[in-house]
């Protein structure tokens, strides 16, 4: 018995000189992207995967935008915050088997721990050094990661698809959208939406947008800013809790889980423009569909495409798409 | 305040000096007492998203000495386990395994670390050459590669090109049965996932040449979201789908394929499925998908094998895991080659290493052997089986025969100038 006459890979060259059973387009598949947008089926199923990347990051970046928006304050614990509404989804959900209370859960829950870290903590920083803050926040990333290996235990969870979503996913035009992701693109673009009537259209939101600008004349017309910057901090954190919460059915749970999407948020509010919710939203789904459809025409350069993306932007326009100059 | 007076006399003096002197009389002795322990150093990793395949080993390690302790030690001198975390990183790897061994006297050290920590305790090992025992480093030619191999380091684990060879064989027949010319790789994008898809495509082609590999996708290690790689390979519409993702990723990939009924299209082919982190990990778990074992306590499907896992469970509140099983089996090696060589001098174990079979659970027929040649674990029980989504999660494991193995592995290291 003999075996395989040559060796290869992905970008490896074969032993014998040959490739064999590798796809020698690994780096750049342009044939396989040109067929995918000449194919209903590939752009249903690409499109609806990059929302659902998208809208997910999405919550967070709002969350992280808003809050950098009116305090200043550029937040790198929000990662924790998915986390620990990852955390608290899956608790609830253990305990009451009820993945809509899971969520609200989430949601409640992340939004009063954020509550107590800004009256506690990050309202001690407002003003001081960028140094300062990130120090701050990095020391609860770490806190939070060890607060979960703790309560939860190190080794990964797993919640489980709740059984009203365990159902064959629809086919359009030939692509397939799975139930669960329809569900999650609803209620995301509900909450967006929901959003940005509060901030345009409410009293509330009318305070929020001027205590983003001065601050200093909010405060001399009697409202209290404290208040308005806890509250802005809090519905940050909500957001980024509810993320958390929504995504937990599809995610394995795991101290330090954050990290990866705090990168994601930030490259989307820099591409959206730091402050600007709306932006965040044009940049999540921009990344989104770069990852939906990179992973077909450059299947090892996602990653490097959402930089070159973020760099393009940058460079054409360095406040970011919907961000304020100066 | 009043001062009591502290009176010195002569007969205080001698006592003092007496006891100082029996001190220093009776000094040898205790540090005889102390130096009867061996100390061994283990490190592997105790946080991070791999803590808990880290902890398992650990487990499985003070589970046997307590055993080796309990019957007298090594040659009579109680083990003294030192054990450190490398948080996964193999410059951390590499400063702990020259600290255990400069800075806290062991004189074994027991690296329990993934591929790329190994390496780097390798490397450590050369320099100081104690003897070391690697436990979870599959990579290949860790052992395989003569510039790589040292004298004074074993590997008590799986290899990757077992695996793959096992696989291929396997795949193939499940192939040529089903007619599944059409098939895709989805796994994580680092030199073991890099590897193993690639060895398991050569060996699958080497028995089913009709096999054609149609789409690949690799998403990072530690990916949260897998959608855009599970959508490019259901775009494919492969026949058959193999991934080598583990852990975490492997359970979120399981979780998010499902919505999209994944499993159900194709055949798949998960290397590390069946591990029972991963299996009592995942709560929607698919039926029929196609597994290497990784640890099963019903393969090999003996009293022995059984007896082990339940000691462990009943010790524990878990099941073992494939790192528990390796890193049990280097101290049953330990344990062996002392007694044999009636010695702990890391000379003297290498000499009995090289070669030695023992009795062992884990074992195809009952024993296991350290390769001579390539100082390398042979004759563990290895072979693939599908799941079903609860106990015993496998219920029937195919074995590879070890002369196909044997064979197959002897072609794989000439052709890559090993022999």
């Amino acid at each position: 018995m003999t075996g395989p006459r040559s060796s290869v890979g992905c970008g490896v060259p074969a032993l014998h000189g040959r490739r064999v059973y590798f796809s020698p387009r690994c780096n750049l598949d342009l044939a396989a992207l040109t067929d995918c947008f000449s194919s209903a089926s590939c752009i249903v199923t690409q499109t609806t995967s990059g929302l659902i990347i998208g809208l997910l990051l999405f919550l967070v970046a709002a969350g992280l935008t808003l809050i950098f928006g009116v305090l200043k304050v550029v937040n790198f614990t929000h990662g924790s915050f998915y986390m620990l509404g990852a955390y608290f989804a899956y608790t609830v959900n253990n305990l009451t088997s009820s993945y809509a209370l899971a969520v609200l859960a989430a949601a409640i829950g992340v939004g009063l721990f954020a509550l107590f870290f800004e009256r506690f903590f990050i309202s001690r920083v407002y003003g001081a050094n960028v140094l300062m803050q990130l120090l701050v926040c990095y020391a609860f990333i770490l806190i939070l990661d060890d607060a979960v290996k703790i309560i939860w235990g190190p080794e990964f969870k797993s919640m489980g698809m709740p059984d009203i979503f365990q159902a064959p996913p629809f086919f359009v035009a030939g692509g397939i959208i799975p139930v669960f992701y329809l569900f999650l693109i609803i209620v995301t673009l509900f909450i967006a939406v929901g959003l940005w009537l509060i901030i345009a259209y409410t009293r509330f939101g009318t305070i929020v947008r001027a205590a983003a600008v001065n601050p200093s004349m909010v405060s001399a017309l009697g409202i209290n800013t404290g208040l308005i910057y806890a509250a802005v901090f809090a519905i940050g954190g909500m957001l980024a809790g509810l993320a958390g919460g929504l995504a937990v059915p599809v995610r394995s749970l795991t101290a330090g889980m954050g990290f990866s999407i705090l990168i994601e948020s930030f490259i989307v509010t820099v591409i959206g423009g730091m402050g600007s919710i709306a932006g965040a939203l044009i940049g999540s789904i921009l990344i989104g569909l770069v990852r939906a459809f990179g992973s077909i025409g450059f299947p090892l350069f996602v990653e490097g495409l959402m930089f070159a993306l973020m760099a393009i932007i940058l460079i054409l326009k360095p406040s970011g798409l919907l961000g304020k100059e100066g | 305040m009043s001062r009591k007076k502290i009176y010195v006399d002569r007969r205080t003096v001698l006592k003092g000096a007496a006891t100082g002197a029996a001190a220093i009389l009776f000094a040898p002795n205790i540090v005889t007492a102390q130096s009867k322990k061996i100390r061994i150093g283990m490190l592997t990793i105790l946080s991070g998203r791999v803590a808990q395949l880290g902890t398992s080993s650990r487990n499985a390690v003070m589970m046997e000495v307590e055993k080796i302790n309990a019957a007298g030690g090594l040659v009579g001198r109680e083990v003294e386990m030192v054990i450190r975390d490398s948080k996964g990183q193999p410059q951390e790897a590499a400063r702990v395994a020259r600290e255990l061994v400069n800075s806290d006297g062991c004189e074994i050290l027991y690296d329990a670390e993934a591929s790329s920590g190994g390496f780097a305790v390798h490397e450590v090992a050369k320099d100081l050459g104690v003897l070391c025992i690697h436990t979870n480093s599959e990579t290949s030619s860790l052992t395989a590669d003569p510039k790589i191999r040292i004298p004074n380091a074993f590997r008590v684990c799986r290899q990757g090109i077992h695996d793959s060879i096992a696989g291929g064989a396997y795949a193939a027949e499940i192939a040529k049965a089903k007619n599944l010319r059409n098939w895709a790789t989805c796994s994580p994008d680092y030199a073991y996932g890099r590897d193993s898809t690639q060895t398991f495509m050569e060996y699958l082609k080497h028995f089913y040449p009709e096999a054609e590999l149609k789409t690949e996708a690799w998403p990072k290690l530690f990916q949260p979201d897998y959608t855009e790689v599970i959508t490019k390979v259901i775009q494919a519409r492969p026949q058959a789908l193999y991934t080598c993702l583990w852990g975490g990723d492997l359970t979120s990939w399981i979780d998010q394929g499902n919505i999209y009924g994944m499993f159900s299209q194709n055949q798949v082919f998960a290397v590390n499925m069946a591990d029972y982190t991963a299996l009592t990990t995942v709560k929607n778990l698919p039926q029929g998908i196609h597994s290497g074992n990784r640890y099963i306590k019903t393969f090999p499907n003996t009293p022995q094998n059984a007896a082990w896992a339940d000691e462990y469970r009943s010790r524990y509140g878990e099941y073992p895991t494939n790192w528990s099983w390796q890193n049990a089996v280097g101290i049953h090696f330990l344990a062996a080659a002392a007694k044999k060589a009636n010695s702990v001098d890391g000379k003297k174990l290498e000499e009995v290493l090289r070669g030695l079979t023992i009795e062992s659970p884990f074992g195809t027929d009952g024993t296991v052997t350290i390769r001579a040649e390539d100082q390398t674990i042979v004759n563990y029980a290895i072979g693939w089986g599908t799941t079903i989504p609860q106990e015993p999660y496998v219920p029937e494991v195919k074995a590879i025969s070890w002369e196909t193995i044997f064979e197959l592995e002897t072609e794989w290291k000439k052709r890559n100038n090993y022999l």
